[in-house]
């Protein structure tokens, strides 16, 4: 097995009195070490209990995780991996500079060591954030917050990134910005990610692959890998190119036909 | 009423200028009126007992009670009595805002414990405290001990509901964020929990202040040979009014500067942060 992470058969439902809300069902899939998944499905279907599932936040009712072949058991995905997990919302505290909130993981990790501080201020060099390490968050833009937050994210050099629509609370513009810098970071230094989307575009223009989920419970009902003939740098320059086109016609197909079959049963 | 506004001289426009001026204005005359207020209440109440509209014996008046200050002063039993009333008032605050945090973090970090714990907490919280410190006494004797106790009894049920309910309002996602980047709960609760909830606790602390404040006196009302609480219980059944409002009007000004002093901390806090 080469896969760095492989899901098989994972269901998860939640419960409460009034019943129980079946959320994932038999979803099984791979990602290699160094690959860029996006997961794109209607809105409400699961999406986000599938990152807390292989981040160890929720223990699936069925089904088994493996990391490098090895199997996770419960609660050991913490110290199995290295998480990096991005939220919707940039999530910095208030009460620290930029800088402080940025070594969060490495304080919760005890792992404030020299090389990793150095490596913090590099990231911080690299997205124009080093004349800002000492303001509040209050004081910077959506698009610098979100950068804090990844930055936040790389420092404790996860070992797999997990980005559930870390973009969906930018402006567009800032958006475009803030995911190409992300795509770029990641990619430079070979992180594996899966990417939680409702952006088609997005998706096709980040990922090598995508995954298509149903609506709830989700299955994986299309997976897509992306095989571009133009670099990755830009996303405008990928959104010109005809294959572009091609994908997000077939993909947008999938989604509406899960759609309007679901409304029909 | 004392806003910075800017130097004069900092080259700002007509308009501004005329803004600036008519704001400064309107709070002078609202500092005048309300100056104006006491002048006419105290005028009146002076007049009243001097014409004998009302009688002195039982309703004293200022020249009375600037009488009875000043011979409070000379004999230093000013010192004495707001001495006690402020020590065990400061002992019980700071006691209260200590154990109420505490039990607080307990009360979020353990599992459960809340939930089993709840319905006393509101029961405790909803008695009326007074009714306690007659057990108090029994228990514990007359003297400072019973009081600062009577005074945290007042406070400490409510901190600890309403400092609890502010903690299981953080956000959810914030918590989120430590367990993913490997935090356990005790980093949340340092991390998240309780810088995120220090607006709160500053604002707890005012209330302790006057709720421990008010236990205190009830304290002193009924096991205190000294203080405030105990001058206008002794004032009342000699008929020494002078006594009991001068200690009512002490109250009013220590009330009056722990608050300040709070609010003080809250800016700078607001300011810092």
């Amino acid at each position: 097995m080469d896969a760095l992470l492989s899901l098989r058969d994972i269901s998860y439902a939640y419960h409460n009195l009034k019943g129980e809300t079946p959320a994932l069902s038999d979803i099984s899939f791979d990602v290699s070490q160094g690959e860029f998944v996006a997961v794109v499905g209607p809105s409400g279907c699961g999406k986000s209990t599938l990152l807390s599932i292989i981040a160890g936040l929720l223990t699936p009712e069925e089904g088994e995780l493996y990391y490098q072949g090895r199997r996770i058991a419960d609660g050991e995905a913490g110290n199995i991996m290295k998480i990096g997990y991005m939220l919707q919302r940039d999530h910095l505290f208030e009460w620290r500079t930029i800088y402080h909130n940025v070594i969060l993981g490495l304080e919760l990790n005890h792992t404030l060591t020299p090389e990793n501080l150095e490596y913090v201020m590099q990231l911080l060099r690299d997205y124009e954030l080093y004349a800002f390490k000492d303001k509040k968050p209050s004081e910077l833009s959506g698009g610098m917050r979100q950068r804090a937050a990844l930055i936040r994210t790389m420092a404790i050099h996860p070992d797999l990134l997990l980005l559930d629509e870390p973009f969906s609370a930018l402006d567009s513009q800032t958006r475009l910005n803030v995911s190409a810098d992300i795509a770029r970071l990641i990619r430079s230094t070979g992180k594996t990610a899966i990417l939680i989307t409702h952006d088609l575009s997005e998706a096709i223009t980040l990922a090598d692959r995508v995954l298509v989920l149903s609506k709830r419970p989700a299955k994986v009902v299309c997976e897509m890998p992306i095989r571009l003939t133009v670099d990755r740098h830009d996303p405008m320059t990928v959104r010109n190119t005809p294959e572009y086109q091609l994908f997000f016609n077939h993909l947008w197909e999938v989604l509406t036909n899960e759609q309007t079959a679901t409304q029909s049963v | 009423m004392n806003r910075q506004l800017p130097n004069p001289s900092d080259g700002i426009s007509a308009n501004q200028r005329l803004f600036l001026d008519a704001h400064r204005r309107h709070h002078h005359i609202i500092s005048l009126c309300r100056l104006l207020l006491v002048v006419v209440f105290l005028g009146l109440w002076e007049t009243a007992a001097v014409k004998k509209w009302i009688d002195p014996f039982f309703f004293s008046s200022p020249s009375g009670i600037v009488k009875y200050l000043y011979n409070m002063l000379a004999d230093r039993s000013f010192f004495t009595h707001t001495g006690i009333t402020l020590l065990e008032t400061v002992a019980s605050f700071l006691l209260v805002t200590l154990l109420s945090l505490l039990c607080a973090m307990l009360l979020w970090y353990v599992h459960g414990l809340a939930e089993v714990l709840e319905p006393y907490l509101v029961i405790l919280n909803s008695l009326p405290k007074s009714a306690l410190a007659p057990l108090l006494i029994v228990w514990l004797g007359t003297g400072t001990n019973t009081i600062i106790v009577a005074g945290i009894s007042v406070a400490i049920f409510g901190s600890i509901i309403n400092l609890y309910t502010g903690f299981t309002q953080a956000d959810p996602e914030m918590l989120k964020l430590i367990y993913t980047l490997g935090g356990n709960r005790l980093d949340a609760l340092r991390k998240v929990i309780l810088p995120g909830s220090v607006p709160l606790i500053l604002s707890n602390m005012k209330v302790n202040i006057g709720l421990s404040l008010v236990g205190v006196i009830i304290g002193e009302f009924l096991a205190a040979r000294r203080g405030l609480g105990y001058l206008i219980i002794y004032g009342s059944q000699v008929f020494q009014l002078s006594m009991v409002i001068t200690s009512i009007i002490i109250l009013c000004a220590i009330a009056m500067v722990f608050y300040k002093l709070i609010q003080n901390l809250e800016h700078y806090y607001r300011k810092k942060y």
